[in-house]
């Protein structure tokens, strides 16, 4: 007997606010997904729209730190506005 | 790692660690039995990911599903997030039963939602678990077949109505104290769904206590009900936070590694000081004539549960255990067909939707 997928579940909270990834579940397809995340993720007004996936098709990055994935920004500092030196005399800068 | 790789967080049953196969579980990895791996079977890691891994948890910072971990580690989190799960799940048989018999609309509506809330618990959990590279069908057949374990507490029965308030109030209060710490557990997933069950849990706490507290208001019976309840439940509470520290073997561990974050004494004493006071509101007795305020330490002294009955709940003697395996087993073939059911109709489905983008 083959288990239903795992889907992962994405809520948003509010309007103006992102999804965000709250768990996962299984469900037999993406409409029942819905209906579940909503049971599990959303009893209590948590949010005002939802967004299911599939797991399988989410591609990932290596979570681990030393990856050089994330290393071309590492050494870019003029990339961040405290890399100039203003005057305390300029305002509103 | 074949195929589809997965984000940090999401993701799972096919997160597994790098040599897994996606959605199969690595024989020995995910060992959800009783004890933990031992230390010396775990394969020497690479110096620098044990290295990245310490440093990390020494750091205070979070482990996440695809960082590399000791295997021990890994073991141990299935277990525990496995109980957990279990428990939760388990854990709605007693009060379930009372259900259609709530003696309002109002407190049947409540119980309806508290049970329902121990449900969604144990989802939480399960999917906490699930990044670790267990399969749900594999945690759930381990349950039925008795080969992982859940809390004592549900292998007690719910005898009276009284029962409700006295399982939301200590049940889920000493719960409560357990979850709290674990909020910040060193494993990202699995301190996630702890936040998410602590929000929750205040709720289950509180209408335990409301119900005992209109039940204290009403005849000398009702009264008795409740003492009588209180008295059943209290020992079987104060065990729930598990042995003595000393007889504890993997808790240092576990506290080394940053899963656990309290000892067990310390959290059993803590909700004794937290409910002495909530006992005295309520003007029930704790069954414990060796309870009183200790000055000196500024904390209460307390009996010694009868870890014999303890560990003879733990082996399955207790006065439920049967029950509640049978009862899971049973609701677990009742919903065969519609697991079946559901998986074959989306099967159609799809089939008819590709059909459909074909003409
Ligand atoms: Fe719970
Ligand atoms: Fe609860």
């Amino acid at each position: 007997m083959t288990e239903w997928p795992l889907y992962e579940v994405f809520v948003r909270g509010k309007r103006g606010l992102n999804h965000v990834h709250v768990g996962s579940l299984h469900a037999s397809d993406d409409q029942m997904a819905i209906r579940n995340a909503r049971d599990v993720y959303t009893r209590r007004n948590e949010g005002v729209s939802i967004w299911v996936v599939r797991s399988d098709a989410i591609t990932a990055s290596s979570p681990d730190e030393k990856d050089p994935l994330f290393a071309p920004s590492g050494d870019k500092v003029y990339r961040h506005p405290t890399f100039y030196e203003i005057p305390d005399n300029v305002p509103h800068m | 790692m074949p195929g589809k790789t997965v984000p940090e967080e999401a993701a799972p049953g096919k997160t597994v660690p790098e040599e897994a196969v996606p959605g199969k579980t690595v024989p020995g990895k995910t060992v959800p039995e009783e004890t933990t791996v031992p230390e010396e079977t775990q394969a020497a890691a690479p110096g620098d990911l044990q290295e990245h891994f310490e440093a990390t948890i020494a750091r205070g910072a979070r482990i996440e599903p695809r960082d590399w971990m000791p295997d021990a580690y890994r073991a141990t989190l299935v277990r525990q997030i496995a109980q957990h799960a279990h428990s939760e799940i388990i854990g709605m048989q007693p009060e379930g039963n009372w259900i259609t018999r709530a003696p309002s609309l109002r407190r049947k509506a409540i119980l309806l939602a508290k049970v329902q809330d121990e449900a969604g618990h144990g989802l939480y959990l399960y999917s906490a678990c699930e990044t670790l590279g267990a399969s749900r069908e594999e945690l759930t057949s381990l349950l039925l077949a008795g080969r992982q374990k859940y809390s004592s507490i549900f292998n007690y029965p719910a005898l009276s109505y009284a029962d409700v308030g006295t399982i939301g109030w200590l049940v889920d209060g000493a719960a409560i104290c357990n979850q709290v710490p674990l909020c910040r557990t060193s494993y990202g997933p699995y301190g996630r769904a702890m936040i998410r069950i602590c929000k929750e849990e205040s709720f289950h706490q509180r209408q335990g206590y409301e119900l005992l507290m209109t039940m204290m208001r009403g005849t000398g019976e009702q009264r008795a009900m409740v003492q009588e309840s209180v008295n059943r439940f209290w020992w079987p509470s104060l065990m729930m936070f598990g042995p003595p520290d000393a007889d504890s073997p993997n808790s240092a561990r576990s506290m080394a590694w940053g899963i656990k974050r309290n000892g067990n004494d310390e959290l059993r004493q803590r909700f004794v000081d937290m409910t002495v006071p909530q006992a005295e509101a309520l003007g029930v007795t704790l069954p414990d004539p060796g309870l009183r305020w200790n000055a000196e330490r500024e904390s209460y002294d307390f009996g010694e549960p009868d870890w014999s009955e303890f560990t003879a709940v733990l082996r399955g003697e207790g006065p439920c255990n049967a029950q509640r395996l049978a009862h899971r087993r049973r609701a677990h073939a009742d919903g065969a067909w519609v697991r079946e059911a559901a998986l074959a109709f989306a099967g159609k489905t799809a089939l008819a939707t590709a059909g459909a983008d074909h003409d």
